[in-house]
């Protein structure tokens, strides 16, 4: 057994030529001793780092975390200074991923929970199928713009683009947005033209909770990369909702 | 019963999830360096492969011969080797032939034997034939009539080096860390409908175009019998084969453009041509109306290379990954953006192309002694970049 750590001091790992697996075995290690802070450095591509954690220890990766990142994860904040890749987020349950860069393809994809902030741009699907259950509500905010097929197939949670990399009057360019989306609801800062959007997609003016709700989350994402949240907030905002909430029930059904 | 997996591994972390690995790199300036940090990157995609093919490209690889064809041959018995090398007396000038130098290493078993030859075409064309094509005939007469060997590669100033094995295995055992190139491509496969064999491995190559393929081309059946139509036939028994052939018959034989053949391999929607000028539409229906059999459907990242060119596609919708890294002259194109940054930590910039856009390097001089077709002044094509 090894010695328990000083929770005030951070626990460094070189990840230098250490594969996925054993790199969670020394985070699962560090875990179980009682470490509150992680420090990753010389991180390149190592998969599912943090996966399985379950405690709300903060984790910082100074490289370039591999695929999965956090995934299944419950109750950890992992900060990337850099960029993600694909699958960041996957099924997670609970804690929260802070990306200082752009993420890759299928972000929160089947998230139940916990939160995502991404700096700059996003790839392909994020949010596919993100999920949420009572109190769980999985959240992605993204402070540039993302590629096609966002919210595919969504059932839950909030996803926020600001594009705060577009120029003045461009759209946001991610094309089949919301397609098969039958729960959730996506809030988009600055426009985007019909065409863009899923069929299953309906899109109206913020009211009710919106604004509360915006307000919260920007806020957060201002505070992690050192933004104005009146100057985001300060836009225009439409809501993306699901129109129907079992698009193929017709479909299948014979 | 009791789950035994969970008591043998709790973590449920065995499980193998791969996918192919493709990594290029390209000196845009024309300057040559050693494959050993390609190896580092493709390496570092380990999990991706599986041990069943590993392989690599690299351009301005043979200066001292640069005017030849570089015929790369795997024989798999010497009746093989016997039969080709009076094959290529009758049909080329050889001037020189040599084993391709291996080291001896655990990883690799059973390899084929692997020869190269410098050919000379000289006076066996036909007048009215050029010598690439004559070229491409002999490669497509050896490979579907005489049994136990194929050619793998058979440009000019350029090379294909592949085999089972993970790619840094094979690299250790054809010594690739001992050449230079100022453009290599890698790739680490995962076989999923067709055996892992030698000459399966990407990349896959005809004259000096190879290509490196992650995913699946789901109309290999149509691409196939339209190629075949123009005397390209498909001997590797793996679909990324069609895109080699696609490739060489779009622009080095129609002469069109890259820009243009990649919309006919990655098709434009219907839905975004008809938001496109009339001038536009009108081409665009026109391509696929005459190269509709060479629309490739399925997932896909394809990195495409000949003399002069690197160039990454993927399909529509992106079903498979591509990171673009550029840093100086250097061009990066990766499955993951952690291998750039393996090998180079402090890159320009680095980005994520839409899907179905070509990213396209080119040699910004033609260095001496290496022949570039088409037009080589334009830089790394960044139309898609948006700057955050």
């Amino acid at each position: 057994m090894a010695k328990r750590v000083n929770v005030d001091t951070p626990v460094k790992i070189d990840a230098t030529g250490v594969s996925h697996r054993e790199l969670n075995i020394k985070l699962r290690e560090a875990v179980a001793n009682g470490a509150q802070k992680i420090q990753l450095h010389n991180v390149h591509g190592q998969r599912y780092i943090g996966t399985d954690l379950n405690k709300p220890v903060e984790i910082n990766i100074f490289g370039t975390p591999g695929n999965d990142l956090g995934a299944f994860m419950d109750g950890p904040q992992i900060i990337v200074h850099g960029n993600a890749q694909d699958g960041c987020g996957n099924t997670m349950n609970n804690g929260q991923i802070i990306v200082h860069g752009h993420a890759g393809d299928i972000i929160g994809m089947s998230a139940r929970g916990g939160s995502i902030f991404v700096k700059e741009d996003i790839g392909y699907r994020a949010g596919i199928h993100m999920k949420e259950y009572e109190e769980k509500q999985p959240v992605i905010v993204v402070g540039g713009t993302a590629q096609d097929f966002l919210g595919e197939y969504m059932a839950g949670g909030i996803l926020v683009l600001l594009g705060l990399n577009l120029c003045q009057g461009e759209h946001h360019k991610a094309k089949f947005v919301g397609t098969g989306t039958h729960g959730g609801v996506i809030y988009l800062r600055g426009s985007i033209e019909q065409y863009q959007l899923g069929k299953e997609v309906g899109t109206t003016e913020l009211k009710g909770k919106d604004s509360q709700t915006l307000q919260k989350l920007v806020g957060k994402f201002a505070t992690y990369f050192g933004y104005d949240a009146e100057k985001i907030l300060n836009h225009k905002f439409i809501k993306l909702y699901p129109k129907y909430l079992r698009p193929y029930g017709r479909l299948y059904v014979y | 019963m009791e789950k035994l997996n969970r008591v043998q591994n709790p973590y449920q972390d065995d499980k193998i999830v791969d996918a192919c690995s493709i990594f290029g790199a390209m000196d845009t300036s024309g300057k040559r360096f050693s494959g050993e940090s390609i190896i580092r990157a493709i390496a570092n995609m380990h999990a991706r492969s599986n041990g069943l093919g590993g392989g690599f490209a690299v351009y301005g690889l043979y200066p001292h011969y640069a005017d030849l064809y570089a015929f790369h041959i795997m024989y798999i018995s010497p009746k093989g080797k016997k039969e080709v090398e009076a094959f290529l007396k009758d049909h080329f000038d050889t001037v020189r032939a040599e084993i391709v130098p291996t080291r001896a290493t655990p990883a690799i078993t059973n390899p084929p034997l692997v020869w190269r030859y410098f050919l000379e075409v000289g006076k066996h064309r036909l007048e009215d034939q050029s010598e690439d094509d004559y070229v491409v005939d002999q490669v497509m007469e050896i490979n579907t009539k005489i049994r136990d060997c194929f050619v793998f590669s058979s440009g000019k100033n350029m090379a294909v080096f592949k085999g089972v094995g993970y790619p840094e295995e094979i690299a250790n055992y054809f010594k690739l860390e001992e050449y230079e190139g100022y453009l290599w491509t890698a790739h680490g496969r995962f076989p999923t409908n067709t055996p892992g064999w030698w000459g399966g491995a990407h990349p896959f190559s005809l004259l000096d175009w190879t290509a490196v393929h992650n995913g699946e081309i789901s109309s290999y059946g149509i691409n196939r019998r339209y190629l075949e139509q123009f005397g390209y036939h498909c001997t590797m028994q793996t679909d990324t084969e069609v895109v080699v052939y696609a490739v060489d018959l779009l622009i080095r034989k129609h002469n069109l453009p890259i820009e243009i053949a990649a919309k006919i391999l990655a098709s434009p929607f219907w839905l975004d041509i008809e938001r496109e000028s009339p001038r536009e539409q009108n081409l665009y229906r026109t391509l696929r109306q005459v190269y509709g059999s060479l629309l490739l459907n399925g997932p896909f990242t394809v990195i495409i290379a000949h003399q002069g060119e690197l160039i990454g596609l993927t399909d529509r919708i992106r079903l498979r990954p591509l990171t673009v890294g550029v840093k100086g002259d250097r061009l990066y194109l990766s499955s993951e953006e952690a291998s750039i940054r393996l090998i180079c930590p402090d890159l320009d910039k680095a980005w994520i192309p839409v899907g179905g856009e070509p990213i396209i390097g080119r040699l910004k001089t033609s260095p001496q002694r290496i022949m570039v077709r088409r037009k080589v002044t334009a830089d790394v094509d960044q139309e898609n970049y948006s700057v955050p």
